[in-house]
């Protein structure tokens, strides 16, 4: 725990939880300090390999430049979208009152 | 506010976003285009529906590729991140974005008065939706629902981001207009401000002159314009200035600039800022564009306005940083500029092809669509060689701006034939000998005298004279 505590606090798990607008219990927020602490903990035994030399990944599947042509295509049909909406004005996604700008 | 700016200076880094010209949008085959109905343009990829997933459009790299290779940028290879944040703009409730490693790096931009303004980055990202705050006069804080449109969401955009290398309003409005007709130059965006396929947010920010390091900045949304961009910049400028010299400082936050009131409002300081968790998008693999394809896109370029401006300068001998030859290329009249130098005009023909160009045709440029090349340059051939005045081609192109037609036919329906050389003499014989005193006055040496004679020569002849030809005359006479 000790070792697990010097990577990631309660504080931390308890910032990335609002950043991602997670309402946890205090209980939850011990839990998770903890299996992220583990996680973080396995991410370490990688970081005692000898990576000289060695190039970074950005991708663990062999492939580049996944590409398709520039090419239209149908697009859903309106009436089915909006009808999964919750709420719909104006042919618009009618969605509750924003709080904050956008970024 | 009044501040004395004199002891300070602005320092200005710009970021442009520019929607790129394709089909498609960058991560799915909907539809690019504005100005359709609501979500007509919408699919599982870009509504973020699950188990969907991006695979991207060939033709947004290339653009890129092209902005990048036009901005003098290292092209290299990239990856995409995942930028988190919850807004409904972006139903998938993050954007696709490229992070620390972009696919255009340090370039530069030389704007025509000569400043090198430094590109940090031009990268690839998708546009957000569009939302619309009902209630509370439109305001986004006292707005009581808001409706979005996700026609936009996924458009392909590249982000171009300039070094804080400008020092005034002028100069970030003089780089978005060099970027502007790079872009367009380039085919990539069409670059029009008023329909937002091009946006501008400056970071701005103050210090003493002389002083080595930079000020505080904030950063300003929401300019549609390229004046609203110069009186935000001015604004926000006097604003920093007088919060520090009444002994207060600059908080680093985002502002908002409100075109109506004509200034900036806190949007969110730095304590709120957002912490956007990038991380790489693990359903697209990297981007590496080979030696060949990064070749072919160089060698697919089209000449670039600051060459065209040269070629143009050095073809009529006007100068490189001329207004009339920037306006011409930044307004994309520089082919009617060819076709004139192809037709065999010389440099003076070229020199008047492209004053008509930049003051007539600019000042109705919404009608060039009117104006064919070949008209254009039979225009310039008539007032070249004196069968047309400098008024006269002006009238006959205001013609062929507004309806079209021959340039011959319209000088004869209007009148204007050319006046014989014979004709022209004896019309300045004629206002010489009604008018003995002032000519007497002119030939003992009053040379203010010339403006009266020329009045009259203009008269008498309707304005068909060629009034160099006319000058000419009057001082052979007087000799």
């Amino acid at each position: 725990m000790s070792a697990m505590a010097a990577r990631i606090s309660t504080g931390d798990v308890a910032h990335v939880a609002r950043l991602a607008r997670l309402e946890l219990t205090p209980d939850e927020l011990e839990r998770f300090t903890e299996q992220l602490g583990a996680v973080l903990e396995h991410a370490r035994d990688v970081e005692a390999l000898d990576t000289e030399g060695v190039p970074p990944t950005a991708h663990p599947l062999p492939l580049v430049n996944v590409l398709r042509d520039d090419v239209v295509r149908p697009s859903l049909d309106r009436a089915e979208v909006l009808a999964a909406a919750p709420a719909v004005e104006a042919n618009r996604f009618r969605v509750p009152r924003i709080l904050g700008d956008a970024p | 506010m009044t501040v004395t700016t004199t002891d300070w200076e602005t320092v200005i880094g710009l970021e442009v976003h520019a929607e790129l010209r394709t089909e498609t949008k960058l991560f799915c085959c909907c539809r690019n285009s504005f100005g359709e109905e609501p979500n007509v343009n919408v699919c599982p990829v870009c509504l973020g529906l699950p188990g969907s997933l991006p695979v991207l459009n060939r033709v947004a790299v290339e653009y890129a590729m092209r902005i990048g290779t036009a901005l003098h940028c290292r092209v290299q290879s990239s990856i995409f991140h995942r930028k988190n944040y919850f807004y409904p703009d972006m139903p998938k409730d993050y954007q696709i974005s490229q992070y620390d490693i972009p696919i255009n790096a340090e370039g530069w931009l030389d704007l025509p008065g000569g400043r090198r303004v430094q590109i940090e980055r031009a990268h690839m990202e998708e546009d957000t939706g569009k939302s619309t705050h009902v209630g509370g006069g439109g305001r986004i804080h006292e707005a009581t629902y808001s409706l979005v449109d996700y026609n936009r969401a996924g458009v392909p955009l590249v982000e171009i981001v300039s070094a804080p290398d400008m020092r005034s309003a002028e100069e970030a409005r003089a780089y978005v207009d060099e970027l502007r007709s790079i872009l367009v130059a380039t085919g990539a965006s069409d670059g029009k401000m008023e329909e937002g396929s091009l946006r501008v947010d400056a970071n701005v920010s103050v210090r003493a002159k002389g002083d080595g390091q930079f000020g505080t900045r904030c950063e300003i949304k929401n300019m549609n314009s390229l004046r609203s961009l110069g009186r935000a910049i001015e604004y926000e400028a006097e604003r920093q200035v007088a919060l520090i010299t009444d002994g207060g400082s600059v908080a680093q936050e985002t502002r908002h600039w409100d075109e109506s009131a004509g200034r900036t409002g806190t949007m969110r300081s730095k304590e709120e800022a957002y912490d956007y968790r990038y991380f790489p998008e693990p359903d697209l693999v990297p981007v590496e564009p080979s030696d060949e394809w990064i070749a072919s896109v160089a060698a697919s370029l089209p000449r670039l306005p600051a060459q065209r401006r040269s070629e143009i300068a050095a073809a009529s001998g006007m100068g490189v940083e001329s207004e009339s030859v920037v306006t011409v290329v930044r307004l994309g009249l520089d082919g009617y500029v060819d076709a004139v130098i192809a037709s065999g005009a010389g440099e003076r023909g070229t020199a008047i092809a492209v004053r008509r160009l930049a003051n007539e045709v600019a000042a109705e440029i919404g009608s060039a669509a009117h104006l064919t090349e070949p008209a254009f340059c039979r225009l310039i051939a008539m007032e070249s060689d004196g069968s047309l005045t400098t008024a006269q081609a002006r009238t006959v192109l205001r013609e062929l701006l507004d309806n079209g037609g021959e340039p011959d036919a319209i000088a004869a329906r209007l009148g204007f034939e050319a006046m014989e050389a014979g004709d022209l003499e004896a019309v300045v014989d004629q206002v010489i000998s009604a008018h003995p005193d002032e000519w007497s006055r002119y030939v003992a040496g009053e040379a203010k005298l010339a403006g009266f004679f020329m009045n009259h020569i203009k008269a008498a002849t309707e304005g068909k004279a060629d009034m160099k030809a006319a000058s000419a005359l009057l001082r052979s006479r007087s000799a």
